[in-house]
Formats: C-alpha cells, structure tokens, sequence
C-alpha cells in the first residue's frame, strides 16, 4: 500500500472533526430509531429534558436533573460519535476513489468506426477503443491487444499490471488508466452499478446491512433492553409501596428523572452504542489490508471457516520454481540435456525458464546460441498440450530440431503419437523427482527423450506454523495443485497442509467444495480465473483476485486489491475478531449492570426504613461507600457514558487476536471483559464520584 | 446443623445422583420407542389408545402442528377440569356433599393443573370431591406432567435431526411418559407411601373424639395415588391442604425422604435422557452439573439464613412455620427443591422461612423454573438458557454461536428472549400493580417489605407454574385467582411456543461437525459460564424488587424490626 492511502486512511483530524459534526446530525429520531437501545437512551434524553426544562420555568431549577439530562445527551453523541468515527475513514477514501470517476470519454466501435460518446452513454456489450493516457470508461473485459494499465486509483499500487485479451487478466476496471499500447474493450456492467461505484458505496457504509449475527445481536440486546425496562417500570410502585410501608414522608425520591437514569445505566448502551462501529470497522480492516468485501455477511462468515482452499502456487510455493539439477539419461550427456533445456526456455520469459537458461549458463558454461526469428520458432505453452519448446530451423535449412519440455505425461503422449517409444528409464528419474515434492519436465528432442530438468518448489517459509496455528482455530487446509499425487502429497507434507487435490481441475474444486458443505463445513477459497468462478460462488467465502478475470471477480464475495492469495488467512482471522469483538463487548457491557445496581440502588432507597436520622437500613448495599445519593446516580450515568468512549478503539482495532483454540480464546476473552467488566465500574464510579464531589457538582 | 443432618443432605444428593443415569437412560428408550421393560406390560394398551383414538403413532408432525395439538389437548383438559367444579354437587362420589365451585376459582383451578403449576386457592378436603380430584386434577397431574416431558423430547429432536422438518408426534410422546414413565413410577410410590401409613379410601371424614372430649373431623380419601404422582410429576397440589406437613400426607422420615427424592427424580434424569439422546452423556451431565451446582448455592444460602443465630429472638434455627417431626434441615432441603423443581408441595410454610431463605424459594422461582424444575419444562427452560449462554460466549470465540452443531441464529434468539421475558413480565408487572391497588393490598396478612414478598412470591410461583404459596396472602379472591390465573397460562404456554418453535427451526438447521474452533458446552468453564448466565440474568432482573422485599427485611429483622 502506497503512503498516500496510508494516509487516508489513518485517523486524522479532519475525520474527527467531521464525525463531531456527523455525531449531530445522527440525532435525527429516524437514524437514532435504527438502533433500539440507543433509541431509548435517545427517548430518556428527551424527557429528562422537558423535565428539567418544565420544572425551571416553574422556578424549581435543579442542577441534578440537569446534570443527568446533559449525560443522557453525551451517551447518545458519544454513541453517534463511534459510528461517525469509523465511517469517516471509509468516507475519506470513497472521496478519492471519486476523483477517478471523473466523467471520461469513450471512444466507442460502431461497425470498426469509432465514435465519440460520453462514458454515461456506454451500454453493456458496447465496444470501445482505449490507448496510450487513456481512461478506461468502464467496467469491461478485454476482446483484443495487450496494454499495461495504471490501475492505482482502486487498488493504492503505483506499479502497472498487464491486461490483454483471454486468458485469466482480462478484466479491465472503470476509472483506471491505459499507460501502454491499444486495446478494445467489451463493456460489462451498466453506469452506475460499476466497480469503482460498488466500491465507492461500500466503503462508505452506504448501503451497509445489519450482518446475521449484528442482527441476532440487537434482538439479544432489545430483548435485555425490555428486562431492563420491566424492572425499572414496576420499581416505581413497589417504591410507592415500600414508602407507605415504613411511613416515610416528603419527596420520593424515585423521581422520572432518577428511574430513567437508572434504566440508561443498565440497558447495554456500551455495546448497543458501538455495535455499528464494530461492524463497519471490520469492513475497514479488510479495506485497509486492500480487499474489498460486497457484504458485511461475508466478513462475518469468514470468522465462520472451517475449511480452506489454498492454490498452492503462490499461496504455499513461491510460486517460482527454480531448476536445481538436468537429469539425463544414462546414455546422454548433461551438457546435451542443458543446451536443449536451455533453447526451448528462451522465449519463456516465467521465472523458472529464466532459471532454466541461468542454470546452463553458469553451470555448463552455455551461452545461448543467438537465434534470430527466422530460423526458430517458439511453441509456447498452452493447457491443452502442456508443453513447450521450439523449433529451429524449421524452414529446411541445415539438421532440423524439435525441441520440447513438459510434464511427463504430455511428453509421453507427445513422443507416442510421433510412433516412438518412451523409455522406462526415465519413468523412475521422474517418479523419484516427483517424490522429492519437485516437479519434473521432461525433454525431448527429435522425438528422442533426453532426461528430466529437475524444478523445486519453494515452500514459503513460515507457512508451516501459519497453517499449525489455522489447525489449532480448528480450520482444515486442503491444497489444491496441478501436480501429480506424488509431488502433491511431498509438498503437502512439507507445508503441513491436511489434505491435498492433486492434478486438480477447476470443477475439482466445485465438486469438492459441495461435498464439504454437505458435511456441515464452512468453505472458503480464492480464485482468479473464469473457470474459478462456479467454485467462487459455491464457496461460502470466495475472494477473487483483482488480476482474474470479470467473472471471477462477479463470482466471489470478496475482491483482493493485491492479487495475494496467502490474505485468505488474514481475511478469516478479521471475521473471527470481528465477532470476537462484538462478544467480548456484550459481556462488557453486561457485567458492568452489577456495579451500576450498586451504585444505584442503595442512593434511591437510601432513606427508606430509616429511623430517625439514621441511615436506611439498604445502605449497606452502598458497598463503593459513594458520598450521596446523588453523585452516586451522576457517577454512574457518567460512567457509563465515558465507557463509551473509553472503548471506541477497541471497537475499531477489535479485540486483540490470538490463534488458538477455542477454549482458550474463551478463558482470555472471559477474564479480561467478564472479569474485567465486573470490577472496572467499581473502581470507575468510585472515582468519578470523588471528582464530582470535590468539584462540587452536586 | 449437626453432623447427622449434614449427612442426611449429601445421602439426599447422593442418591439423587445415583437413581440419575438408569432412569435417564430408560426414558432415552421410551422416547426412541426402542425395547424397554416396561413394554411388555404396557405395550398392548398403548397399540389400543392409538387404535382407539385414530392416532398414527408412525405419523411425524411440524413444529406447529406439534404445538396446535399441544394446545388443543390442554385447552380440553381445562375445559373438563372447569366443568367437573362446575357441576360437583350434581356428581358422583361426593361423600361429603361439597356445593358446585365458583367460575373465578374453578378457572384458576383449571388453569393451575392443566398448567403443571396447582396453585391451590381452595383448601382440598373443605372444596374439592373425591370424583373432582381424581377424574379432573390426578389425571391433569400426570398429562400436565406428560406435556412437559413432550415439549423436552420435541425440542431435543429439533437439535439432533440434520436439515429435518418435523419433530416427532406429540401424541405418542404424550402417551409414552404417561404409560411408560409416569404411570409406573406413580404406582410404585404409592404402594410404599401406602405402605407407610399414607391413606387410601374412599371412606367420607372419620369422626372422632379427641382425649379432651372435642370432636374433631380427620379427612380422609384416596391420597396416596394422588400424593404419588404429585411428586413426582413437579405438580405438588396437596390432597389435604396442609400439603406434605400433614401426616397423612407423609407420615414417616422414610416417606419424607421418598417425596423429596421423587421431586427432583425426573427433572434429574430427564438431563441423562437428553445426554443419551444428543449422543453425548456429558452433555447431559454438563447440564445437570449447572443444575446441581445452583441447586446447592441455594440449598447452602437457605441453610445458613435458617441456622444463623438470630439476635431479635436470641436462637439459632427458626422453628416457627416447620413440623417438628422433621426440624429446620429437612424443611430446608424441602423448601429448595419444591422451589427449585417448580414442584409447589411442601412440607413447612414458606411464609415463616427466614427472609434469605424465602427469598432463595423466591429466587429459584423466578430463575424460570430451571434448576431441575418441571419434568420437561425445567429441562427446556435451562436450554433456553444454554441457547442465551452460546450465543453471547459463542460471538467471544470468533464464530457465529452453534450448540451441538446447530447455529444459534437471529430466530432462536428472539424466541429464547421471548421465553424469558413472559415469566418475567408476569412477575414484576402483576406484582407491581398488586402492591399498589386495593384488591391486591386487601389481601394482605403482613405489613412492610413481608408484604411486597409475599405478592412477589405467589406471582413468582403462579408465572413459573410452581404453585407453592407464602401463605400470608389470601389469594382466593377473586382478582387474584383471575391475575394468578393469567400468570400462569403465560408462564406455561409463553415458554412452552417458543421453545417449540426453536425446535422447529433448528431440526431444518445443517449440523456442523466438531472442531477445534467450536465452543465446547460439556466443560467446567462452560457449566460455569451457563450458571454464571442464570444468575445474573435472575440478579439484574428482580433484584430491584427484592431488594424492597426479603433483602430490606433481611436488614431490618438483624436490626430487631419484624413485619
């Protein structure tokens, strides 16, 4: 990620000041109405107001009421404010993503002509025409040439990536630039519902839905909410009968006031007020770590995953293999072997060819005979052959060569169907190769094998531990790989993967994910190409790689910025936190009532059953030794107000995360926001109400 | 407490442990209809109720067909129940001549056994026929008993089946724990209770001349088969009104054991049954275990309030309100698990318990009915909980909530929160209103917080189908029978609909398989949790309340004030 979205995306002044603003405009009965225990802080904040206001204007002004109405207002502001605050990073970021969707020009094909229309005229399946400092007018697939493409106004990556028709990186997005060369595009998605405008309005929040467990756990919350509400309801006539049973005489002093005050403490305003907060904030740590999620759904089903699909190249390898050893057969000579290995790699620009033609440089001292296109011809590599090579001097012009390299059993059909025989010789070199978890290709020439180059798979390190910790969570890793069982089951076990597909094709995948879920597994994989895309959307999280292609890229639930396939892990560890985070929280927020009926119990019946000027007999109850009844009532409304935001950065950062099981995710979280949320009011409300008394404000 | 006495609670516990797993596991088979040694006797009768009652026994229902023949069947055992009081004086075996009962305390009777609860405003022997007794409320005490047991196995069908639609057939669950559980069971019981000295006849009220030369009036009738049953199917109606204090209700120590055992037995069991049937006994014992554990906090607190020394009357142990032939800890012992068990028969008075352990009865009451409970409803109403306790610790492991595999999704939260809050509203709002109108005050025996307690309690008793009383209140009014009435129709049937249609919707649930990822729910940390859930839940909920009532008398009974 380049500094420049680092720095959108850090919290800075002009978020805060904003969401200080925002935290007012939130006061608005419909948007406070979203959130039922907010609502009723909201409601409670409303009267306690009037009846400050009504009480004043009949001369009995009481700097209590006002007090307890002003903190009521807080709780709401501070609660506007968590959510504010983790909408405005989205926010600033969706403001820059605007900037590229600067009303461009497209240069349509009508009948091979082109036209110049306005990119909000562009309809799916048009044709348009991008070159050189061109901007591309909208989401699309690309039909014809190859161009390399700034693609840094979505993804915050300045280096350019290569776009060109078939294959799997052919999806071109809106709003990025063409910096080289001519390509056609084929438009995909209507104005209006691109991915830079998908993109816009979900980091903004715009259109953000309650997730199924954000859902469950505002039922949760209204439900204790009506508890709460039920026994501080009927508190007031037990009050009234407590009160005509021990005589006492004068101003009860279980007022509205105080009932309401009591109730905002109890109902679980520390989570209700940061719930969204959480959610959004989820989403924000996917977006910082550049993936995109179209849903909040699928970030919480991510925690959910319990199994995972990992292409091995690039996720568990390197991805670039390296030849260490030409393998010849025991009548030809290594050098033999070399040059040929050597010349059907020169064209072959991917890192393991280039080692290819290193390693017989350094080692054997070959040079690479400088051949010109007229007398070679380059076979590139292609699924259905599975092969490469080339062939020189083709035309007739001196001894003919034939050259190829690929797997063996491609070679073995190849040099078949040319009425040869395959050795068995090189079966065992190949087998053996294979065993080691390295990857044989084999080359022939003329028809005639000549040995196995030997390339290795570089297992990343620390992948091991990494795939040790997800078997701890109780995530299952299952490899998937082109390879033959035997190099897959080597590096399977070099990697610690649990299970492995070897020689997969795409609807393996498919298939395989079915049957997973069919035993009650949570799936998630990732995918770039169009024949990923069935297996993307069976999966119960797909994240697509933004390189792959536009039917992948539809396909998942999620779009990886980086094209990196080892973030699956990330991404499931930010699920798990994020309903870590919203558990831990809630438990907060409920062990906190203990101290809060403490604090307030003993104050409003502080003089009930009292003999003479004694104290009444349930001021024992006062177990914080609170001064008066009314900074005991102050301490706790403003306790409870500041937890709020007290916690707003743990809401945002979440809780901190730990791969290990489940019991001892558990034990953790219990004693540091049970436990925690038990004594921390104690201490907290002991304190405030020494401040508030020595500042006599009440 | 002596020594003896201590040994005679853990003997309690002891044998409460051991009777747990062979029941649980013979009920497990009833309700899996697989062999069991009480199907050759009974088997033959239950093929001709099926057959004589059109009911296809293999037939499975939804969750609301299942819940709409639930409701019917009560809603005729009410209607029976009410016109049998109704008619009395024109009906058979009326020895004593007892006149037709009043519409508002025939519907509180009605609605009281059909219930499970048998709040009882009326004193048995001076109201009630031996015909009324034994056709409308022995047979409620075993189908109210039955319906629970239904409503447990339904629901715990709902957890085992994967992506299923029904939930078994509520007829044929209705008729097995009668048959097979109940009936037998029942039987047993009263022939050792009758045994004991516990009467049985048909007989109308002997006459007799007392050594000072009154004549006295001693009730009799056929009291051990209702007795029977009444324990043991939580009912805990009396035959006589003194219930289980009077001696021919429980004559010796041995019955007294018998009955105290037989409250808790099936509840007790019941968890074995669920551990067989989820494929786990440990599951079944991590919930016993949480049931266990609460049961002795409450058994402890009650002890410990009742053994203090008092300083207002200078003695340690209060005896007022106890039979003397079984002394403070087996009154104890008593009052926790008639409380505990939603069972309501006692054997001293609650209103003369001191005010901590009145208000543990009170507590255990108002916790739902789940430390052991109703048969069924005590099991039921803790999974409601166990739901509650997944879902909010479940969310701190990084996963949607699962139990046993099923999620615990937005529906079954809602309806957990639903049969939570019924009993719940039915407590505080009735009591509310009673403790400051004319009809709920008049009532009244007692003064101060003793007054709010004793509203606190009944309503307590009638929302969590309980139907034990502080006696200091008269209830036979005709606003209370009428409020009780309605307490405890939502008690029952606002747990009873819910927990149903949790069934319902987790049998069509996927069942995830284990891993080392999912919350564990048969560990210490998790019975801990789940008790810890219970309590505070109970705490947040009526301490407000009770901190009017038994905790302010508390305070003030130490400081030598008495109410």
């Amino acid at each position: 990620m380049n500094t420049q979205s680092k720095i959108i995306l850090s919290l800075n002044k002009n978020i805060i000041i904003q969401a200080i603003k925002d935290s007012f405009k939130k006061l608005n009965p419909k948007t406070q109405l979203k959130n039922p225990v907010m609502f009723l802080v909201f409601v409670g904040a409303i009267l306690t107001s009037v009846i400050f206001l009504k009480n004043s204007f009949n001369g009995q002004f009481s700097g209590f009421n006002m007090q307890i109405a002003l903190w009521l207002w807080f709780t709401v502001l501070f609660a506007n404010f968590a959510e504010a605050v983790s909408e405005g990073r989205g926010k600033a970021q969706a403001e820059s993503l605007r900037k590229s969707k600067t009303n461009t020009k497209a240069r349509k094909l009508v009948n091979s002509k082109e036209e110049i229309v306005y990119a909000t005229e562009l309809k799916v399946n048009d044709l348009v025409v991008c070159e050189t400092g061109d901007i591309i007018p909208g989401d699309g697939e690309v039909v014809e040439g190859i161009s390399s493409v700034d693609e840094s106004a979505i993804t915050g990556e300045s280096a350019p990536v290569i776009r060109e028709s078939g294959g799997d990186r052919s999806a071109v997005t809106g709003g990025t630039k063409v910096i080289s060369d001519r390509i056609v595009i084929k438009i995909t998605s209507e104005q209006g519902n691109t991915f830079l405008d998908r993109m816009i309005a979900l980091v903004e929040g715009a259109k953000r839905q309650k997730t199924p467990n954000e859902i469950a756990l505002t039922i949760l919350l209204s439900g204790l909410s009506i508890v709460f509400l039920l026994a501080v309801v009927t508190l007031k006539p037990f009050a009234i009968y407590s009160e005509i049973a021990s005589g006492f005489k004068g101003n009860s002093p279980v007022t509205i006031t105080i009932l309401i005050a009591l109730l905002v403490c109890l109902i679980p305003t520390t989570i209700g007020g940061l719930l969204s907060a959480i959610g959004i904030s989820g989403m924000d740590r996917l977006v910082k770590r550049n993936i995109l999620a179209k849903s909040g759904k699928a970030v919480e089903a991510a925690g959910d995953i319990d199994v995972l699909l990992l292409d091995k190249t690039g996720t568990i390898t390197l991805g670039n293999r390296q030849v260490t050893a030409f393998l010849p057969l025991k009548h030809i000579s290594v050098v033999k072997l070399a040059e040929a290995a050597q010349l059907s790699s020169l064209a072959d620009e991917t890192p393991e060819g280039r080692s290819i033609v290193v390693l017989a440089k350094e080692t054997y001292g070959l040079r690479g005979i400088n051949i010109t296109e007229k007398d070679a011809k380059f076979i590139p590599f292609s699924a259905q052959t599975k092969m490469s090579g080339v062939d020189l001097r083709a035309n007739g012009d001196g001894a003919e060569r034939r050259i190829r390299k690929g797997a063996a059993d491609a070679i073995k059909n190849y040099i078949e169907s040319l009425g040869e025989e395959y050795p068995t010789e090189i079966s065992q070199i190949v087998n053996e190769v294979a065993q080691q978890g390295s990857t044989p290709l084999v080359v022939a020439e003329n028809g005639k094998v000549l040995g196995v180059i030997h390339l290795k798979d570089i297992v990343k390190g620390g992948i091991k531990e990494r795939f040790e910790q997800l078997r701890k969570m109780g995530i299952k890793t299952i490899m998937i790989t082109g390879d033959n069982p035997l190099t897959a089951v080597s590096i399977a076990a070099e990697a610690g993967v649990d299970d492995y597909i070897s020689e997969a094709k795409p609807e393996d995948k498919l298939k395989r994910i079915r049957e997973e879920q069919a035993k009650g597994h949570l799936i998630a994989m990732i995918g770039d190409g169009t024949n990923d895309a069935p297996a993307l959307a069976q999966a119960d999280v797909g994240v697509a790689m933004n390189t792959g292609t536009q039917a992948a890229r539809e396909a998942g639930n999620m779009v990886d910025l980086d094209s990196n396939p080892t973030k699956l892990i990330e991404v499931v560890e930010i699920g798990k936190q994020l309903l870590m985070t919203r558990g831990a929280l809630t438990t907060f927020s409920i062990a906190n009532d203990i101290a809060k009926y403490f604090a307030i119990i003993p104050a409003i019946f502080a003089s009930l059953y009292a003999v003479g000027g004694a104290k009444g007999p349930l001021s024992v109850l006062n177990l914080m030794g609170l001064v008066t009844p009314e900074s005991a009532i102050l301490s706790a409304v403003i306790f409870n107000a500041l937890i709020i935001i007290a916690l707003i950065p743990l809401a945002l950062k979440g809780v901190a995360y730990r791969p290990m099981g489940a019991a001892a995710v558990l034990k953790r979280n219990l004693w540091i926001y049970g436990f925690g949320g038990l004594i921390v009011p104690f201490i907290g409300i002991k304190l405030i109400d020494i401040m508030i008394n020595f500042l006599r404000f009440v | 407490m002596t020594i003896l006495e201590i040994i005679q609670v853990i003997l309690f516990i002891a044998v409460l442990i051991a009777l747990t797993p062979p029941l649980g596991k013979f009920m497990a088979k009833v309700f899996n209809g697989e062999k069991n040694i009480m199907k050759p006797v009974f088997g033959g009768l239950e093929n001709l109720i099926y057959k004589l009652s059109g009911i296809k026994a293999e037939e499975e229902m939804k969750w609301t067909t299942y819940t709409w023949s639930l409701l019917l069947f009560n809603l005729i055992g009410f209607i029976v129940v009410w016109l049998l009081q109704a008619f009395q004086h024109s009906l058979p075996i009326n020895p004593q001549g007892l006149p037709n009962v009043t519409p508002a305390l025939g519907f509180n009777t009605a609605v009281s056994f059909m219930t499970n609860t048998n709040w009882q405003s009326y004193a048995g022997e001076t109201t009630l026929s031996y015909f009324v007794q034994m056709l409308g409320l022995t047979v409620q005490n075993f189908v109210s008993a039955a319906t629970g047991i239904a409503v447990v196995v339904a629901l715990t069908r709902g957890i085992i089946r994967k992506t299923a639609n029904s939930i078994g057939n509520f007829w044929v669950d209705l008729v097995r724990s009668t048959l097979y559980i109940l009936i037998p069971l029942s039987i047993l019981l009263a022939v050792i209770l009758v045994s004991q000295g516990v009467v049985q006849t048909y007989s109308s009220y002997a006459n007799t001349t007392t050594l000072e030369g009154h004549s006295q009036v001693i009730p009799l009738g056929p009291a051990a088969s209702q007795i029977a049953i009444k324990q043991l199917g939580t009912n805990g109606g009396g035959f006589f009104n003194a219930n289980s204090a009077f001696p021919y209700e429980n004559p010796t120590p041995f019955t007294n054991f018998l009955e105290m055992l037989s409250i808790l037995l099936i509840p007790a069991a019941l968890t074995y049954t669920y551990g067989k049937m989820v494929g786990s006994t440990k599951q079944g014992w991590a919930i016993f275990g949480a049931m266990m554990f609460l049961f002795i906090i409450a058994l402890s607190v009650s002890l410990f309030a009742e053994y203090s020394h008092n300083a207002t009357f200078n003695t340690s142990g209060l005896m007022e309100g106890k039979e003397t032939r079984f002394g403070i800890t087996n009154s104890v012992i008593w009052s926790t698990a008639t409380t505990s068990a939603s069972n309501g028969s006692v054997n001293a008075m609650h209103d003369s318990l001191s005010p901590l352990a009145g208000m543990v009865a009170m507590l255990n009451m108002m916790l739902g009915e789940i430390i052991f409970g109703g048969v069924g409803a005590g099991l039921y109403g803790l999974l409601i909980f166990v739901i509650l306790t997944v879902f909010i610790a479940g969310l701190m492991v990084g996963r949607t909530p699962e139990y046993l595999g099923k999620k615990i999704q937005a529906f079954e939260v809602k309806m957990a929160m639903v049969a939570v809050l019924a009993p719940a509203f039915i407590i505080l709002v009735f009591s509310a209103i009673s403790s400051v109108i004319q009809q709920g005050l008049t009532s009244l025996n007692n003064a101060g917080p003793h007054g709010l307690s004793e509203i606190l309690y009944d309503f307590s008793s009638a929302a969590g189908n309980n139907g034990s009383a502080f006696a200091g209140l008269n209830a036979n009014t005709d606003f209370y029978n009428i409020l009780m009435g309605i307490g405890m129709l939502v008690g029952r049937f606002g747990v009873i609909i819910p927990v149903l249609a949790i069934a319902g919707s987790m049998v069509k649930k996927k069942t995830s398989p284990y891993s080392a990822g999912i919350f564990q729910t048969d560990t210490v940390l998790f019975i801990g949790l789940l008790t810890a859930i219970i309590l505070i839940v109970g705490a947040l909920t009526f301490f407000p309340a009770l901190s009017l009532g038994p905790v302010v008398e508390h305070l003030l009974m130490n400081a030598g004030r008495l109410f």
